[in-house]
């Protein structure tokens, strides 16, 4: 600890901190630019000027360490005239066209100048101009009104992992810039909106949109991928208009990946708002009445056994828990699976399909492997952690197969299933690295888990490092990374048809041995459709609706309290930014509904009624205790094959946003050819 | 004045020849096993006694800068980095020291790298001093060649490899931490202080940067001793030093004086005269551009050191002596400096950025006489503004200049730039007046 003042009032602190720090600790605020807890310090906006004893010059707390018995002042008369003359100097050339910013409202520099600024400029030249860059279809610029904090190619070249942004020029005309204007290629890109002080850096789809005070804020949690970010949802009447991060130390610490940021247009088209029936292969609208009255029919003609249901990929824990108590209590069919494909999944502990490490943990791990996993495309945030544990440590970091750019270095090893019997049989030079490090982090994706050896790489992999007593109460080095925000969801509430990699609703499919077909915002599954009546109930016209019979439109995560667990199992919940569109009703409701025509008694009275009962199940789930046969583990030897996931195309919201397509066409360079229209 | 035994640099005209056998007849190389063997605190010690300050500008003592360095190498290796990007407008002592007395610096090379236990040195040279360049690079290979550096250089058994790097040619560069992070190959701008160089510089290693003329200097004063040195001149301002004089004198040259040396002497002696005689003399900036100017009533009396030009607050810089005489229009003259600078500016931190073009505008505006009378005040407070609040000093360095024309030219500027205001400042409107501070 560390005694210091600042104004005079005496205060302790801990050893490592700037003097920014120390005065935000001692409760004074510090005007502050350039100055970001995440990022390297860069120290140029000298608005944290403050004066130090014994010293003539005033100092930019922002890089100063704390030191034993500093009196800091921040309320002299130096202080007050260095940051006037800061101020001054930063609005000398920034536009005045804060009537028609998109940053107005929420922005650093208006708010600082009207405290810390004087109202009137002396500065009487003629204000510079900078054209504008091209930044890709996130970002829209205006350079001109760039205070050269550098935050943003901090960002890029520390977090994002790409060296694009940086600075050119100098002096006056030092110009913040792409390399050769070509789009920020990150998935974190987007952040740095967030990160500009000012707004030369503003969100392209969103300009001109709306005011921040004209917007309804709701927090909640995103269903983009498993990792579940904490995010902001601003509304403005039913649409929602922007999504922004949430501070989550343990989670998404301060940013969120474009598809959790812009997806969100997607919420707005392609939507299901009434109910439809197929009628000599074209959709008509119809009446919930109309349509339940066919599905009734349906199940009434229909053994259970030919009924299936498939949950989707965005689908929150009370709809899955209605859904699990509609198929057992109401249908009284076993075919309910949420799994789209053959995965392996041992469903006995929670911890074989969690990533048991957790999000914070990897910062303490000193060796990654990654098993047939891209974590830059499957969990962006996730990511990050990897590139900033690695920053900090220079930390081993191996992957089975090429998994191309991570934004981080990594050594790539044989992508054959033969690679995990070697290192499961101290053949390889992995095995003692895996042993030897005391926090390793072995990350297994959901690609390495659906191929024919999944089983025997899980299974194996988790008896070599109990074997070796790897796994402890502290630290538990198998990972699974889900891909969809509802996975671990489905697990926790054993919405499964069977054990393992089996799955009797795919093979039900495959046989054609079901009548009926639920598919609950199911846009994955891929079979041959024959005679199967399928009922889709969901949020977009997607694959899933297209298959269909009868459409029931449901609400999207923004529509309806939700709880989602994520990739660690930390439950989390979505609350209600915006109601469902036209005559679209939330999911449980819908099922409620379908209960109620088929039994005449409602599955719960209310909601309260659901959330409880879904909470006593998750309480009083017993733990099955089912023990593996080795030796009927299948080891082939085979590729570990990676299955690409379409990052802007990856659920339905995001096919349906505008946003995505456009960050898609971008990434994938499509060539014009003048006949597009 | 100087006599020519104390003058250390026998070759600034380049009538001696600059190779290793024409410098071992001058006294370097002579004995630099022996100085080496004395042991480095022994050199460190004698640099400090002789209370040598650095000669690039900002006049630090040589010995205790040696001193910071690291006793013992530790994990991470130690280097020395010569600053001869030599860019101070008015100055041009270190080119004439690479070319003509290249030996003095390799040497200095030798033994100051000797003293902060560094291996490998690195002598940034300008981009604009290309042939100078190539010139050092041959008495550097001639060194090689006699083994005089290299390995076990000159029989001592330290390694010392040299390497040159060019600059591109910005003036930015030749500030210590613009000059490390442009060695490594980044962009040019100052790095944050602390950390020092001298404790994590190049590469986050241990570095001591070094100005071309402390270093050349450095052999000479371990041979011919400190004591010898800081008999020169005058306590804490001891030595030679080259002075750079150009601007309006009949004959701009580089002469290595005494310090302490009239300014008066220097130019009437060395440089003859200036140009339509003392008389005629209207300021002379006494340290480089960036040092504020002095009139001609300072001009007749001051002495050329560091502790005099600064108790008339300006400074020695690099002693290169601008003098500029009544033909000339002092106002135009500091707006093609102030140009300079806002030219000059790195942009990474915005009072130097913003304010060196705002400087720049307004003095072009009152070299023309289109400024009105309020603006002379406001362009002092926008040099107060600058001065002190930015990550180098090159903040310092833009706002001096302005600094000393209005504070001895400041009737000649109002002269010219007399009208009111478009708009006379009403002190009661409420709106002018910063609400918050009202509360207090």
């Amino acid at each position: 600890m560390i005694k210091l003042k600042v104004n005079d009032i005496d205060i302790d602190i801990e050893e490592g901190l700037t003097v920014l720090q120390a005065c935000e600790k001692a409760g004074v605020e510090i005007p502050r630019f350039c100055y970001h807890e995440k990022l390297s310090i860069a120290g140029n906006c000298r608005m944290c000027l403050v004066e130090i004893e014994k010293s003539p010059k005033p100092i930019a707390s922002c890089a100063m360490p704390a030191t034993e018995g500093m009196n800091i002042k921040t309320n002299t008369s130096m202080v007050e005239k260095a940051r006037k003359g800061v101020m001054e100097f930063l609005l000398a050339n920034h536009p005045l066209d804060c009537p028609v910013c998109d940053q107005g409202g929420e922005c650093d520099l208006q708010d600082q100048s009207m405290f810390y600024g004087i109202d009137k400029s002396r500065y009487k030249e003629n204000k510079r101009y900078v054209p504008e860059k091209h930044m890709g279809p996130l970002i829209k610029t205006q350079m001109t009104r760039c205070i050269h904090c550098t935050r943003c190619i901090r960002f890029a070249t520390e977090v994002a992992g790409i060296d694009e942004l940086g600075a050119i020029g100098r002096g006056e005309d030092m110009q913040i810039t792409t390399y050769l204007e070509k789009s920020m290629e990150s998935e974190l890109s987007a952040n740095v909106i967030d990160l500009c002080p000012v707004g030369a850096l503003t969100s392209k789809p969103y300009v001109y949109e709306a005011r921040p005070w004209e917007l309804k804020k709701t927090e909640t949690v995103d269903v983009m991928d498993a990792v579940g970010s904490n995010i902001r949802v601003d509304t403005y009447g039913w649409e929602v208009k922007r999504i922004l991060p949430r501070i989550n130390e343990d989670i998404n610490e301060e940013w969120i990946s474009d598809k959790t940021r812009y997806a969100c247009d997607g919420l707005l088209n392609q939507r299901l708002d009434t109910p439809y029936i197929k009628e000599k292969n074209v959709f008509k609208k119809t009446s919930w009445e109309n349509a339940y009255k066919i599905i009734l029919d349906r199940i009434y003609s229909t053994s259970p056994n030919e009924i299936a249901g498939l949950t989707g990929d965005l689908t929150s824990m009370e709809t899955l828990f209605s859904i699990k108590e509609f198929f057992s209590k109401i249908i009284k069919s076993p075919n309910l699976d949420s799994r789209s494909n053959y995965i392996y999944l041992n469903n006995s502990s929670r911890k074989n399909y969690l990533f048991n490490s957790t999000i914070n943990g990897i910062e303490e791990s000193d060796l990654i492997l990654l098993i047939g996993t891209n974590p830059r495309y499957e969990a962006t945030i996730l990511n990050s952690r990897i590139r900033k544990k690695y920053l900090k440590s220079k930390t081993e970091i191996y992957s089975v197969g090429d998994m191309g750019d991570l934004t981080y270095p990594y050594k790539s090893i044989n992508n054959s299933t033969n690679t995990i019997k070697e290192i499961i049989e101290k053949k390889n030079e992995l095995s003692s690295k895996i042993l030897h490090a005391k926090k390793p982090i072995i990350i297994i994706g959901q690609s390495a888990l659906s191929i024919k050896s999944g089983a025997y790489i899980f299974e194996n992999i988790k008896k070599y490092l109990e074997e070796n007593n790897k796994i402890t109460r502290e630290w538990n080095p198998i990972n699974i990374l889900s891909n969809s925000a509802s996975t671990v969801g489905s697990y926790d509430l054993d919405i499964i048809s069977s054990n393992f990699s089996k799955n009797k609703v795919l093979d039900g499919l495959k046989n054609h041995d079901f009548k009926i077909l639920f598919l609950f915002g199911n846009d994955d599954v891929v079979f041959k459709k024959k005679d199967e009546f399928i009922i889709y109930i969901g949020t977009h016209g997607d694959k899933g609706a297209e298959l269909s019979d009868v459409i029931l439109p449901s609400a999207a995560y923004t529509e309806q309290n939700g709880y989602y667990t994520n990739l660690e199992g930390k439950l989390q919940k979505a609350y209600k930014s915006s109601y469902p569109p036209g005559d679209a009703k939330e999911d449980w409701m819908i099922i409620n509904d379908l209960s109620k025509k088929i039994k005449r008694k409602e599955l719960f009275n209310n909601r309260d009624e659901l959330e409880n009962n879904l909470f006593t199940y998750l309480k009083t789930k017993k733990k099955q205790n089912s023990s593996i046969d080795f030796s009927i583990l299948d080891f082939v030897d085979e590729k570990i094959k990676y299955n690409e996931i379409d990052y802007y195309y990856s659920n339905v919201i995001a096919r349906a946003s505008k946003t995505m397509t456009q960050c898609r066409n971008e990434k994938i360079k499509i060539k014009k050819n003048g006949t597009e229209g | 004045m100087l006599e020519d035994k104390d003058r250390i640099f026998q070759n600034l005209y380049n009538d001696k020849g600059t190779d290793v056998e024409s410098s071992k007849e001058r006294g370097d190389w002579l004995n630099t096993k022996d100085i080496c063997l004395k042991g480095r605190e022994w050199i460190i010690n004698e640099i400090k006694s002789s209370e040598l300050r650095g000669r690039g500008g900002a006049g630090f003592p040589t010995g205790l800068k040696w001193s910071f360095a690291p006793k013992e190498i530790g994990s991470r290796p130690h280097y020395l980095v010569i600053n001869a990007d030599e860019s101070e407008p008015g100055t041009c002592k270190d080119r004439d020291i690479l070319r003509f007395e290249p030996q003095k610096l390799i040497e200095g090379c030798l033994l100051a790298s000797y003293a902060v236990n560094a291996h490998a040195c690195y002598i940034y040279i300008r981009g604009e001093y290309y042939r100078e360049g190539e010139k050092l690079q041959n008495s550097i290979n001639e060194a090689y060649e006699k083994k005089i550096i290299g390995k076990n250089a000159s029989d001592t058994g330290w390694d010392l490899d040299i390497y040159i790097h060019y600059g591109a040619g910005a003036y930015i560069c030749g500030e210590e931490t613009a000059l490390l992070e442009s060695l490594e190959g980044k962009k040019g701008q100052p790095r944050l202080k602390p950390p020092f160089p001298a404790l994590i510089g190049l590469y986050g290693c241990p570095t001591i940067v070094n100005n071309v003329e402390t270093i050349a200097v450095v052999p000479t004063i371990l041979r011919k001793g400190a004591k010898w040195f800081s008999s020169l001149g005058r306590p804490k301002n001891t030595g030679t030093k080259i002075f750079c004089i150009s601007g309006n004198v009949n004959n701009p040259c580089n002469v290595e004086e005494e310090m302490g040396v009239p300014l008066k002497e220097l130019i009437e002696n060395h440089a003859g005269g200036v140009v339509g005689g003392w008389e005629n003399l209207k300021a002379v900036i006494p340290g480089g551009s960036s040092m504020p100017l002095l009139p001609k009533k300072i001009c007749d009396t001051i002495k050329m050191d560091f502790d005099s030009l600064i108790e008339q607050k300006t400074g020695l810089g690099t002693a290169g002596i601008i003098v500029i005489n009544k033909d000339q229009d002092i106002i135009k003259c500091m707006a093609r400096i102030a140009r300079f600078y806002k030219h000059e500016s790195c942009g990474q931190c915005t009072p130097c950025r913003e304010g060196s073009g705002w400087m720049w505008r307004m003095l072009e505006r009152m070299a023309l006489g289109e400024a009105s009378r309020e603006e002379v005040d406001m362009l002092m407070d926008v040099t107060k503004q600058i001065e002190g609040h930015t990550i180098c000093a090159f903040g310092e360095g833009s706002a001096w200049p302005v600094q000393g024309l209005l504070r001895h030219f400041k009737k000649e500027v109002l002269k010219r730039n007399d009208f009111d205001p478009l708009i006379n400042k009403n002190k009661n409107i409420p709106y002018l007046v910063d609400q918050h501070l009202l509360e207090k």
